[in-house]
């Protein structure tokens, strides 16, 4: 019997905040992969992008990364690692596939460990694949010009691979035969279905904080409390972004100028 | 508008909840936001009521389990609860029966209430104005003002709003009643269906200043039917129903293909009523 290729999820964005949907991208993700018989999901990694990407809104990298270990508490085979988030500097998706696909090499005499024995048939030689794990809009921003190096995506697709989970309003088949390296590298290219449609953002999460409005049920309670906690997402808070330079002092971001408000 | 002129309300939630999904929970947190936004209401309850092992809905589990479920599931909300009087009766109770009970219970606790704080609400739960509320109930002793009485409301979503429409499945009384007495918030996402079926149904338009659409923006398409179809194909349902509920169902194996087929082949109770009464 052929023994199935163990795979590492990795997850990159803002996680600006952390919500239910990106938790469930890796829960599609690897029941997408098991059903191929070919794979055997052994971990996943969320890596919340640097603070230097200086997306709008986005706050300062400590409690992204804080907020998804909270998410991540209950999880047995997810974590999140803030080593994009340290350096020094925004790098490319390929720079960070590289960096922990090159770390799961380096790990593979703990392998039993990292799989807790589920990867049974896994041979001992069997190197560890690293996927890119992704939204289908992510796959459509392949388009936008400038936006990655053709280089890089082709180095993404053919040397890892991608796991796209599709969301409403999205054909990644379409972004997929609309371009040439993509269409090359297909079969590298998992399409999973999330059977639930959800139009679950961070950016509606956002507004609603900013509202006022409840998002209990969008995310983990425990990111809920966090955010109240240290008052993020405000309306008049810290999280008032123009895309410009922001100050160095990325710890002024999140703090409260009052004491917290008591989480509810 | 101050505090104490404002209606308040409870909002009631009927429905099989087989299993209760996170989609669920949502409806309340979207409609007390909005009920709250109006600056006219003041909500201050939520109510699951599970339905019945009598409802006789393919593929409907035992009320035992989903009672269990939904306590999970509310554990760690500071308002929204379970009632198990519907699912413990020993036939399917008509929605607007349901309504009526909880309505009456806020009425005799608030009789009761006069001396004491009268804010239903959890065991420890601070009652910041109870002092305030006290000084006006005393003055009314024993009668209370009817604005005094929080108002319970049902909440849905547009898909029971629209099966208004199916033939024997209500009682075209029981909707007036429902729509007139009570009301209605409905999320929907969208709104203009909702307020279309509303236009086109005289019964509704009459009331429609007492049904509250309220629109659902993102698309949260979590039902109880597809959890249970993941559930059957060993797909996971994590972060679409609490944590809990996933390792309760878990632990209890308590959707399978068998599970699936309670209830085939037998009449849904409303019709089976409806169908009877209308023959007889």
């Amino acid at each position: 019997m052929k023994s199935r290729i163990p795979v590492v999820l990795l997850a990159c964005g803002s996680f600006n905040p952390i919500t239910n949907m990106h938790l469930r991208l890796f829960e599609v993700a690897r029941d997408h992969l098991h059903q191929t018989g070919m794979y055997q999901v052994i971990g996943g990694i969320i890596s919340p992008v640097n603070d230097n990407y200086r997306k709008k809104d986005l706050v300062a990298a400590h409690h992204r990364v804080a907020m998804a270990r909270l998410a991540l508490q209950t999880s047995d085979w997810v974590r999140v690692d803030p080593w994009e988030s340290e350096q020094v500097q925004w790098m490319e998706t390929v720079k960070v596939l590289r960096h922990h696909h090159s770390e799961l090499l380096r790990s593979l005499p703990q392998t039993e460990g990292l799989d807790h024995g589920r990867a049974r048939s896994t041979a001992p030689t069997a190197v560890p694949e690293l996927k890119l794990l992704c939204g289908a809009d992510v796959l459509k921003t392949f388009q936008t010009p400038n936006l990655w190096k053709d280089a890089h995506i082709q180095e993404i697709v053919e040397k890892f691979g991608v796991v796209c989970v599709s969301r409403m309003g999205h054909n990644p088949k379409e972004y997929i035969s609309g371009s040439p390296i993509l269409h090359r590298y297909r079969h590298n290219i998992h399409l999973a279905r999330e059977p639930v449609q959800n139009e679950l953002s961070s950016t509606y999460v956002r507004r609603a904080l900013s509202q006022g409005h409840s998002v209990k049920y969008l995310l983990p309670d425990a990111v809920i409390t966090y955010i109240k906690d240290h008052n993020l997402y405000t309306r008049d808070g810290s999280c008032k972004g123009s895309g410009t330079q922001r100050n160095e002092g990325k710890t002024s971001w999140g703090e409260p100028a009052t004491p917290p408000r008591s989480s509810s | 508008m101050e505090n104490s002129e404002k209606t308040e309300v409870v909002l009631l939630a009927c429905g099989s909840f087989n299993p209760i999904t996170n989609m669920h929970l949502r409806l309340f947190e979207l409609a007390k936001d909005y009920m709250n936004g109006t600056g006219k209401y003041r909500v201050i309850k939520g109510i699951i009521s599970p339905v019945g092992d009598a409802y006789k809905k393919k593929g409907l589990i035992s009320a035992h389990h989903r009672v269990i479920m939904a306590e999970l599931a509310t554990k760690n909300s500071e308002w929204v609860e379970v009632d198990t009087w519907e699912s413990l009766q020993k036939e399917w109770v008509e929605t607007v029966k349901v309504l009526r009970h909880h309505q009456e219970k806020l009425e005799a606790g608030s009789c009761d209430r006069q001396q004491d704080s009268p804010i239903p609400g959890r065991p420890g739960q601070k009652r910041k104005w109870a002092e305030q509320r006290q000084d006006f109930s005393q003055k009314k002793l024993l009668e209370p003002k009817p604005k005094d009485v929080p108002k319970v409301k049902l909440l849905c979503g547009a898909d029971l709003l629209e099966s208004f429409a199916v033939p024997n499945l209500w009682k075209s009384e029981d909707i007036t009643q429902i729509v007139g007495d009570y009301g209605l918030v409905c999320i929907t996402r969208a709104g203009n269906d909702a307020q279309k079926f509303i236009y086109e149904s005289d019964a509704l338009w009459k009331h429609r200043n007492n049904i509250h659409l309220v629109n659902e923006w993102i698309t949260n398409d979590i039902s109880s039917t597809k959890i249970r179809r993941a559930l059957r194909r060993g797909q996971s349902i994590r972060y679409l129903v609490p944590d809990l509920v996933q390792e309760y169902i878990e632990k209890h194996d308590l959707y399978s293909y068998e599970s699936e087929e309670k209830n085939v082949g037998v009449i849904l109770a409303p019709l089976q009523r409806n169908t009877a009464d209308a023959n007889s």
